[in-house]
């Protein structure tokens, strides 16, 4: 390949260079001082562990105290992490210095050899290879090497099958909430009903769908039942007028879970009147039905359409209708 | 004889009794390692990971894997009487009312951090120096593997305490896999045992995280260093060092020594780090609750890189005839990592593609004598680094107080244009730095000693390199370009036709070089100055 700069002569090689002499290798002086400073490594080493052990039992855990940067300390744990530490690195920084000072450390040349074996080696190899092939029949026998394709990739099946019980199927899960026509709003936590005068303009709140007496609530509830409510000046809203009936008062409610990838949707600029998820900074427009104006989402956040009852407690005038959360395959458009 | 040595000697002739292996052991003893700083940092990998072995199993007495709700009653006082899962409250037990637990889950922690960040570097060292060379391709491979399965390792690991940034964190892994077409939804399903979040996530990756990948990591590495062992390690070029020889210092006693020592360094870092510095405090984030989330919430460094990708990805999304496509989930999320890693892999066999060289190689390169290839690197760095800036623009908005739109547009502008001008500018710094080297070869050192000539004019005193430095700065070789022949034998015009082109042009560019000086020249120029 590169015959032609080859044949210019190259620098030469002049060889290792002579292996120089460290003053331990000459002077015995030099070598037992260089022991006794291995030594001094591991009896540090020793006293680390004694550190670790005095802090393990002796300093209480409960005790604090206030080091710069750092802050706050919990004594027990520096002191028995620092113990630790100690004996392990100076068991190190012992062997690395005894090995360095005292060891021989005159380079060594070994041979390589190239991989490849000589050509009639290979070559045998090569035929023993065609024999066994020949004596497996694999070459003539079409019929059982499809057939042998067939029972291990088959074979595969079953561990796959088994694998079905995993989990449920998804249905149409994905698609639905707990939200309900006429469930009410309850504050999140705490679990009360909301009327419209509790929420003043330009406050949120986090809110659930009430629980049916007798039943739980799961954080796979949450996790597709959170709403965020906000509260502005009806003259404020851009909304159509089917969105704008969806609203009650200057109310207005959004599931909570991000349409992107189902973070929870938290931070609410009061001036810009923008919800932002702190995961990706998808930016939705409370004025214009959470229209994403910022960030990956490519959906606004689901809106639920609320209303008052005969108590006067904020409810659901219908359930969502779309899912909520982030897009899946099936998800209807 | 001394005691040891008589110790010594029958212990041998125990094992020898029963195994034959005396010829064997004692090559294998006194097996040449050649000795450089950055051969040190596959072992800083491999020590880290039996500090994750020890410290993740003592984490493993107390941990308890499941999401069964429970009414937090430990020494936290903060927490007192929340509902959370019994995952995190084990998390947290192991943290006040262990002893040596934080310091446990902090040196972990710690350890899965410089695991990583180690295994990058080891990545980076092999790249640039080409040690992945043909006969080492298998253990590129391995290595990349090893790099993928450490990422999602660390990222399970994140996920079991269960805590509200954890939880976050799962929360955004479900959302990919529901995104997947057509099965999306069903593993998530499976993997979840039904909705989000459920029960069942905790108690299997649990498995996974402790048994199923620490088990192939355990197989991966000992083929690693098995690989490493037989076919000898690399070396850097310089005298006395060629591709027939392995030049260093033999196993036993200095090189086992210096290993030996070199763990108990690592092993001591870890824990001074895990002493002094709070990692993952999980106690200030609370238990998860999909309602909720914590403000600026930061994944670990190597899932950084895919949460800028996420961030800068446009809002795109195909929903048509009743189906939904996140391209915005997708893209960035699957697919585009998915090229970089297959890439990746592919390196060594794409670059001998390129070059046509098949030979073996166990010198190293200086990454300035492949201005190519050191490009390619650099620019495949500064494309993580642009992506990793926008995984953190939260973080740096508020610090240069700029907006997260601007970092955003900078990013997803810069993403594009940053590495091709990254590559244009390495391959020139590499170029002129084989220059400078031609320099010095030549015309010796620059020694910043002026002297006047008779007629008044100063010069530099320029100082003749030893020998042995010219050969170190002119042994590399210098690649010549695939010919790639227009007609074949039987006078078809351009038998590879677009592909044989694509490859000349390729090859090309690959061989790019200042040509090193040759003794002769030296000669040349030395007779002329006289
Ligand atoms: C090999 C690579 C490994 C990586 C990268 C890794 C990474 C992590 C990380 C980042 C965490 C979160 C730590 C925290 O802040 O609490 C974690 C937790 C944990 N890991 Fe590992 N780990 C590894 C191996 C292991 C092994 C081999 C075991 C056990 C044999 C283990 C057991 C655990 C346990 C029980 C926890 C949860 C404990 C807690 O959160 O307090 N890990 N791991
Ligand atoms: S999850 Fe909300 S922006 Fe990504």
């Amino acid at each position: 390949m590169s015959d032609e700069f080859n044949q210019i002569a190259k620098f030469e090689d002049p060889g290792l260079p002579e292996h120089v002499h460290r003053k331990t290798d000459t002077d015995p002086k030099a070598a037992d001082l260089a022991e006794r400073q291995v030594a001094i490594l591991f009896i540090l080493s020793a006293l680390g562990t004694v550190l670790a052990i005095y802090a393990y039992i002796f300093i209480k855990d409960d005790v604090f105290f206030f080091i710069p940067i750092m802050g706050d300390t919990n004594a027990h744990q520096l002191f028995l992490g620092l113990g630790m530490a100690i004996s392990l690195l100076f068991i190190g920084l012992g062997l690395v210095h005894w090995a360095k000072m005292l060891m021989p450390d005159t380079e060594v040349i070994a041979k390589r050899h190239e991989f490849r074996s000589p050509d009639e080696d290979r070559a045998d190899f090569h035929q023993t290879i065609k024999e066994q092939a020949a004596a497996a029949g694999l070459g003539r026998r079409s019929l059982i090497k499809r057939t042998l394709g067939l029972a291990l990739g088959f074979s595969a099946l079953t561990p796959l099958v088994l694998l079905r019980d995993l989990g449920p199927l998804p249905g149409k899960d994905l698609e639905k909430t707990s939200w309900k026509r006429g469930t009410r709003l309850v504050t999140d936590p705490g679990d009360r009903p909301i009327r419209p005068e509790d929420l003043e303009i330009g406050a949120v709140a986090q809110v659930l769908p009430e629980l049916e007496p007798g039943s739980t609530r799961h954080l796979s509830d949450i996790a597709k039942d959170a709403v965020l409510l906000i509260r502005l000046r009806p003259s404020e809203f851009q909304l159509d007028a089917e969105r704008l009936s969806w609203t009650y008062d200057g109310i207005i409610a959004f599931s909570k879970i991000c349409s992107h990838m189902g973070c929870a949707v938290a931070l609410y600029e009061q001036q810009t009147k923008h919800l932002l998820c702190p995961c990706h900074q998808s930016t939705f427009d409370v004025t214009r039905a959470a229209k994403v104006i910022f960030g990956p989402s490519a959906r606004p956040l689901p809106q639920l359409s609320i209303t008052v009852d005969a108590d006067g407690y904020l409810v659901a005038q219908n359930p969502f209708n779309e899912p909520v959360g982030p897009s899946y395959w099936e998800r209807p458009s | 004889m001394k005691k040891v040595e008589r110790i010594g000697v029958n212990v041998a002739g125990y094992v020898d009794d029963r195994t034959g292996a005396a010829k064997w052991l004692r090559k294998n003893l006194t097996k040449v390692f050649p000795d450089h700083w950055s051969f040190m940092l596959g072992e800083i990998v491999l020590y880290s990971f039996i500090i994750l072995l020890l410290s993740g199993t003592f984490l493993t007495f107390w941990f308890d894997p499941s999401q069964r709700e429970v009414v937090y009653d430990g020494s936290y006082e903060p927490l007192q009487d929340i509902k959370m899962s019994a995952a995190y409250a084990s998390a947290l037990h192991i943290s006040f009312d262990v002893r040596g637990g934080l310091l446990m889950r902090q040196i972990h922690h710690w350890a899965a951090l410089i695991f990583m960040a180690g295994m990058i570097a080891h990545l980076m060292r092999v790249f640039f120096t080409g040690a992945f060379r043909k006969p080492r391709e298998a253990n590129w491979l391995i290595g990349v593997g090893l790099v993928t399965l450490g990422i999602v390792e660390g990222f399970l690991g994140y996920s079991l305490p269960d805590d509200l940034l954890s939880g976050t964190g799962i929360r955004i892994a479900e959302a990919i896999i529901q995104a997947l077409p057509v099965v999306g939804s069903y593993l998530a399903f499976f993997a979840f045992g039904g909705a989000f979040p459920g029960e069942a996530f905790i108690p299997r990756i649990f498995t996974v995280h402790v048994l199923l990948l620490p088990a192939i990591f355990l197989a991966l590495i000992t083929i690693h260093l098995m690989l490493v062992w037989y076919q000898k390690h690399t070396q850097y070029p310089g005298p006395g060092r060629t591709e027939k020889n392995v030049v260093g210092y033999p196993l036993m006693p200095i090189y086992m020594a210096k290993a030996g020592g070199f763990f108990f360094i690592v092993f001591g870092v870890t824990a001074f780090l895990g002493a002094v510095a709070s990692i993952n405090p999980i106690w200030l984030y609370g238990p998860y609750n999909p309602g909720q989330v914590t403000a600026g919430s930061q994944p670990d460094f190597y899932m950084g890189w895919l949460d800028g990708l996420v961030r800068m990805a446009p809002p795109l999304e195909t929903a048509a005839f009743g189906y939904t496509i996140s391209w915005n989930i997708l893209i960035p999320g699957l697919i585009i990592p998915g090229i970089l890693f297959t890439l990746m892999a592919l390196y060594p066999f794409i670059e001998s593609w390129m070059t046509g060289d098949k030979r073996e190689h166990h010198l190293l390169e200086r990454p300035r004598n492949n201005p190519n290839r050191t490009a390619i690197g650099a620019m495949s760095l500064s494309f993580i680094l642009v992506v990793l800036i926008n995984g953190g623009n939260d973080l740096i908005a508020t610090h240069f107080s700029l907006t997260i739109n601007q970092i955003m547009w900078f990013t997803r502008i810069g993403v594009i244009v940053i590495p091709p001008m990254v590559f244009v500018i390495t391959k020139r710094i590499c170029l002129s730095l084989q220059r400078a080297d031609r320099e010095k070869v030549l015309h010796g050192r620059e020694t910043g000693r002026l002297v006047m000539l008779p007629h008044g004019e100063f010069v530099e005193v320029h100082e003749e390199l030893s020998a042995a430095e010219k050969f170190t700065l002119t042994q590399h070789e210098q690649p010549m370009a695939l010919q790639v022949p227009n007609s074949d034998a039987n006078g078809v015009l351009n038998p590879q036709g677009l592909k044989g082109k694509l490859r000349a042009r390729l090859s090309q560019a690959h061989v790019e070089q200042v040509s090193a000086p040759s003794a002769s020249e030296a000669k040349e120029l030395e007779s002329g100055h006289h």
